[in-house]
């Protein structure tokens, strides 16, 4: 999949041409910069943007145990969202965009656990993801607040475009910007997979087990939320990737977390770099994201539906 | 309290009463771009621009009738700006989707005629007509389109009742444009530079062939490098960019002019290679778009030299200074052209 999407653009590159480039051949300049700093961090970012996407939602739904859960329930995305399109009205500079992005969509998830444990709802799942719609949606006010304050001229298109979700921008600073966060919201999911896949079974039973599964299921949300950020700050709003894939991987493994996880992050790279390679080859115009993973999503997500609900633990 | 005597009240109500026909029949009938025939009145001092196209011909043609502005001048546009006219408060927008300007926001500022210069759509044709009847306010609609410039330009200045200065604006409308014309027919297509019109601050959005902020590109004779078929603005992702191989690169956006050269993506492209990547004037009104009005003539006479600076004739520093003189009303001096132009 990343070999086709480096090998796919709308600059003509021959594969011969592609793999000299890669071996250290800088005769063609024009063929080395379309390469070098603009397809292959593209299809780097996707694959990236497409794991952090699925293996968040993965985590989201083995720990809330709901099929119908998605990366952005506790309001990261559109906090993330929120911060971003005020970072464009308020002219900052692309990295600062993207930070301040980052940054509220972290916060965002923060305020809700907060709001949580004001309410002494910690152990329970519903009075969170209930602040996460609270809170999401005023970050969706904050996002139609902002659209209306924009310049209707140069600003307005600029966040539209940002809330559609695209890789059209990225570059190779972005991809070194966002590897940590990724990377660290991974590691601690992929090194406790097993416990996690624990929390499936409901908290009783985890605690039964030794597991503190209050405690777990912070850590899992702060690594999720981390991961989803990250991706949501420099790709834009992208939905139904966290959503649908963990889903398909699932129909792979089974529900096991430990083999769910990283079928889900393997598959939704691969699913997002083909989405991207589409969205930058079907037409001239890059067609957004948000819109192709929709268009793909939705009826596979109905076909799901129609198969019947599977088991959800074991 | 004095109450008002029987005699004064039946005098006032007479008055009224003869004043009625006098008002039924004070103004004019005009047919506008919809084809509706609206009564405007004579003269009419305080009128309402419903987009901001049509707030830049109005502070054009009447600055003195202007209630109000679509949205406010960016601080950066005052200096450039009648200081009557530059403090006029933002009403809002009437057209397009999403209005912002509440009907009766509009109504306590007491207008007495709306006028929108732009796109003549089915939907602002319907548009006009339910604001006109909610309102009860005339609403005109003049056709904006670049090739309809100079008639726009009497239509307007004949519904605001200035028509010595709409001869004056359309005039020199048709001047620039017939001049445009005598250059291009000396410039053969080949000689014509393909052009990319670059926005946001990483350059990758763009307006395609057809829409309306691209449209002064063709006029001025370039190729628009994005042939595709949308009318709007659309994003594109840099090796697109490169694949297209643009001779020149048109940007209204201040962040993107600066960084390019700098910016690996963009390298190897021949209007950056060449340093052909210009950052349009933005104050008070745009030159390419922002908004699409007939401020895009000093764009007109901008990139005929920047597309073809070995052609073009004419002083363009001399050019441009006349054109504020005449249209924003303040002939900008030597150290205002430099900042607006660069050097």
């Amino acid at each position: 999949m990343l070999v086709a999407g480096a090998a796919i653009g709308p600059y003509a590159l021959p594969l011969g041409k592609i793999l000299t480039v890669l071996a250290g051949d800088r005769s063609d300049p024009q063929a080395a910069t379309v390469l070098l700093n603009i397809r292959l961090p593209r299809v780097l970012a996707a694959a990236l943007v497409g794991a952090a996407l699925a293996a968040a939602g993965a985590a989201y739904q083995t720990t809330f145990r709901n099929p119908l859960v998605s990366p952005d329930i506790l309001g990261v995305s559109a906090g993330a969202g929120f911060g971003a399109v005020l970072g464009i009205l308020m002219g900052l500079p692309v990295l600062g965009i993207q930070a301040l992005g980052f940054a509220t969509g972290l916060l965002t998830v923060a305020l809700v656990l907060g709001l949580t444990l004001a309410l002494r709802g910690t152990g329970q799942v519903l009075v969170m993801v209930l602040c996460g719609i609270a809170i999401g949606a005023l970050a969706g006010a904050g996002i139609s607040l902002v659209k209306l304050l924009a310049d209707p001229e140069q600003q307005l298109p600029a966040i539209t475009f940002w809330l559609m979700g695209s890789l059209a921008g990225v570059k190779r600073a972005d991809l070194v910007a966002t590897l940590p966060a990724l990377l660290i919201g991974i590691a601690p999911l992929l090194l406790l997979r097993w416990r996690i896949g624990l929390l499936a079974m409901g908290d009783d039973e985890a605690r039964a087990m030794g597991i503190d599964a209050t405690r777990l299921r912070l850590l899992v949300i702060a690594c999720a939320t981390l991961m989803t950020a990250a991706a949501v700050s420099m790709a834009g709003v992208i939905g139904w990737v966290g959503l649908m894939v963990p889903h398909m991987a699932r129909l792979v493994t089974g529900p096991r977390f430990d083999r769910l996880l990283p079928a889900a992050a393997l598959i939704g790279a691969g699913f997002m770099v083909l989405v991207d390679t589409a969205a930058r080859t079907i037409a001239l115009m890059e067609v957004p994201l948000g819109i192709l993973t929709a268009v793909l999503g939705a009826p596979v997500f109905v076909w799901l539906l129609a198969r019947g609900a599977r088991p959800w633990s074991e | 309290m004095i109450l008002p005597s029987r005699r004064g009240f039946a005098a006032a109500l007479l008055a009224l009463v003869a004043a009625l026909p006098a008002l039924a029949f004070e103004g004019r009938t005009v047919t506008d771009a919809t084809g509706r025939e609206v009564q405007v009145p004579d003269d009419p001092a305080r009128v309402f621009a419903a987009g901001p196209p049509a707030a830049t011909l109005l502070y054009a043609l009447k600055p003195q009738a202007m209630i109000g502005w679509v949205s406010a001048p960016k601080p950066e546009a005052l200096p450039w700006l009648r200081p009557e006219a530059a403090g006029l408060p933002e009403l809002g927008r009437l057209t397009g989707r999403g209005d912002t300007l509440n009907l009766e926001v509009l109504l306590s500022t007491g207008p007495d005629l709306i006028v929108d210069y732009g796109t003549v759509s089915g939907t602002y044709v319907d548009l006009a007509g339910r604001i006109q009847q909610q309102a009860g306010l005339p609403y005109v609609l003049i056709d904006g389109s670049f090739a309809h410039m100079p008639q726009g330009i009497r239509q307007m200045a004949e519904v605001l009742d200035v028509a010595e200065r709409g001869e004056a604006l359309a005039a020199y409308a048709e001047n620039t444009l017939a001049r445009l014309d005598a250059l291009l027919a000396g410039i053969p297509d080949a000689d014509r530079p393909s052009v990319y019109l670059a926005r946001g601050p990483e350059g990758l959005e763009t307006p395609a062939r057809g829409s309306i902020n691209a449209e002064i590109i063709e006029r001025v004779g370039g190729r628009n490098v994005v042939e595709a078929g949308t009318d709007g603005l659309a994003t594109v992702s840099p090796e697109q960019v490169q694949a297209w191989a643009p001779e020149v690169i048109i940007t209204i956006d201040r962040q993107f002019a600066a960084n390019v050269g700098a910016m690996p993506e963009w390298q190897g492209i021949p209007a950056v290679e060449n340093g052909r990547v210009y950052l349009a004037p933005s104050a008070p009104f745009g030159f390419i778009d922002a908004p699409p009005s007939v401020n895009r003539l000093a764009g007109l006479i901008w990139l005929s030299h920047k597309l073809y600076p070995q052609a073009a004739t004419g002083d363009l520093r001399a050019d441009v200074a006349e054109f504020y003189e005449l249209f924003y009303g303040l002939r900008p001096d030597d150290a205002a052209l430099t900042a607006l132009l660069g050097d």
